[in-house]
């Protein structure tokens, strides 16, 4: 994966934990907390998704490196550059 | 029928009520092996269902709290229904048309509009207006989230707002029937959840009562691959070097769990434990002692047409509020009327419904002989009607069918010690037990109500379960 298809990855998770919310005119560099309605719950599922899904772990004093799509993209490349997007599991 | 009991898991979960329920949808989302045991044949715990003479009635369900509408983010009842996956429609909710809160002579109405208190508040009390304003501001900053802390009692906090001591009574009345364990009082976290979930939110009731959440929750959990085994009670925790590591069933099966999530309340799992834990959380030192008697009576006339509209009143017949456990089995003089079909979006009911709740004796109940058992009943609900008069119409001429339960009744479908609803005095809002791999989650971990009870239920599982769970 791309780190482009790293925040499509993303956002295709935070459409599954957050159905409600509407995705088209997010940006990479504001927090993400700040752009839609996402609280610890949330990151956590996004956690638990990246590890259903790609088989990445992210440790609990990572979590802060999921802030940003931008961010997001940096700090999983390493983990999920050899893995394939996966979108609408 | 249905699946073997396995030998080992990764979650066991003890109780299929909301908590369990939720906690085990959380995990077997996450493809975790959990395992939900119930000691009943119907799931639900504190908020059940029943059918008696061929009639439906729920049990535990006056209201949903935490009322929002779709789309309000970031509140309990929208977090519970992302967390689970669960579209807001499926709910089928509807709203509370009145409530109120009732002294002789006064009376305090709220909706879920919160501005219905508040100018009941400036018009009845209109010295205590800035306070009220001053109050309501500051608990709306607070997080939803009980919080541990030094146990302060909300009198004390209410005290630096209120003067009037009779609105004091008025506020806290709806409260402390709504989730005190504590007599005339209640410690201020959990008066600070109750306030958001009952005045700043408020009342629904899914079409077709508690059933409806309790099939989406069941049929969820199955989805996604969760095990429910009913009918399976736990006998005996097994632990070594302070860590729990699984549990035998009545049956005698063992089943073994990297960790134990468990809502049958703090006293009640103790005493799975052995001897020593048992002790030092025994019955005597920590159980509560608010239990209740709901009298249910389905009548021949709907209540709109013998001039009552109200959704629940919560009344007080004498001056200063009583909320303690009685000296006899039960006390009328203060307690809970609730209209079920008294919310938008209600099916009508060929015979409807009017709940009467009133304080119970945490002991008396067991002790009675069945025709004693069968009298109180019967004196409750004659007693309890008359009492209410000055706030709800006469139905006694107009009830077909009566049923009642009492604390025997709540002890044997949930098995709480004294039969009580809201637990121990002793909260744990961390979930954490005396053994590792053990943790609380429901009532006894402080969360209260039915969106109290999922959410409880979730964070637990997220925390102790998710979080920390290895890869």
């Amino acid at each position: 994966m791309t780190k482009e298809d790293i925040v499509l990855a993303i956002k295709d998770i935070i459409a599954t934990i957050a159905p409600d919310e509407e995705l088209d005119g997010l940006n990479n560099t504001d927090l993400l907390r700040d752009q839609i309605e996402l609280d610890s719950m949330d990151f956590l599922d996004i956690v638990m998704e990246l590890r259903k899904r790609y088989s990445v772990v992210v440790p609990e004093d990572s979590y802060g490196e999921l802030a940003t799509l931008d961010s997001c993209a940096n700090y999983l490349e390493p983990f999920m550059a050899e893995k394939e997007l996966k979108i609408g599991v | 029928m249905g699946q073997t009991v396995p030998s080992t898991c990764d979650t066991l979960i003890i109780g299929a009520g909301m908590s369990g329920l939720a906690a085990g949808i959380r995990l077997a989302q996450y493809d975790q092996n959990v395992v939900v045991l119930d000691r009943h044949a119907l799931w639900g715990g504190l908020n059940s269902f029943y059918k008696k003479a061929g009639r439906p009635f729920d049990v535990g369900l006056h209201a949903l709290t935490n009322y929002v509408d779709k789309g309000v983010r970031g509140k309990p009842l929208t977090r519970i229904l992302r967390q689970l996956r669960i579209p807001y429609d499926a709910l089928k909710l509807g709203q509370q048309w009145v409530s109120e809160s009732a002294f002789p002579g006064v009376k305090l109405r709220f909706s879920n509009d919160f501005q219905l208190m508040r100018s009941e508040v400036a018009e009845k009390f209109p010295s205590q207006i800035d306070g009220f304003d001053r109050l309501s501001a500051l608990l709306a900053d607070y997080p939803s989230l009980p919080t541990a802390g030094m146990p302060v009692f909300a009198r004390t906090r209410l005290a630096e707002f209120l003067t009037d001591e009779k609105l004091v009574d008025l506020l806290l009345l709806p409260i402390l029937y709504y989730g005190s364990p504590t007599p005339h009082d209640i410690e201020w976290g959990s008066f600070v959840v109750l306030w958001k979930s009952l005045y700043e939110e408020g009342f629904a009731r899914p079409q077709g009562g508690v059933r409806t959440i309790l099939t989406l929750l069941r049929d969820r959990y199955k989805e996604l691959g969760g095990q429910l085994h009913m009918r399976q009670g736990v006998a005996k925790l097994l632990h070594e070097n302070g860590k729990a590591i699984g549990v035998v069933l009545d049956s005698g099966h063992e089943i073994r769990a990297s960790r134990i999530l468990s809502s049958a309340g703090l006293v009640e799992t103790m005493a799975l434990c052995g001897e020593a834990l048992q002790e030092k959380f025994s019955e005597e030192k920590c159980a509560g002692e608010m239990t209740f008697v709901e009298c249910i009576s389905l009548l021949d006339t709907p209540l709109v047409d013998l001039g009552h509209d109200k959704t629940i009143t919560f009344f007080n017949t004498t001056e200063r509020l009583i909320y303690e456990a009685p000296e006899a089995a039960f006390d009328s003089r203060s307690g809970v009327i609730c209209c079920p079909d008294h919310y938008d979006n209600q099916i009508p009911q060929h015979e409807p419904a009017l709940r009467l709740t009133l304080r119970a004796h945490p002991q008396k109940w067991f002790d009675f002989t069945d025709e004693e058992y069968a009298a109180t009943k019967e004196s409750a609900w004659q007693a309890g009607h008359k009492a209410i008069l000055p706030f709800a119409p006469d139905i006694r001429d107009h009830t077909v069918f009566v049923d009642t339960f009492t604390p025997r009744t709540v002890r044997q479908f949930t098995g709480h010690t004294r039969g009580v609803v809201y637990g121990s005095p002793i909260k744990s809002p961390d979930g954490t037990t005396e053994l590792e791999n053990l943790f609380l989650m429901g009532t006894d971990q402080g969360f209260l109500g039915i969106v109290g009870a999922m959410l409880s239920g979730i964070a637990m599982a997220n925390v102790h379960a998710l979080q920390a769970s290895p890869s």
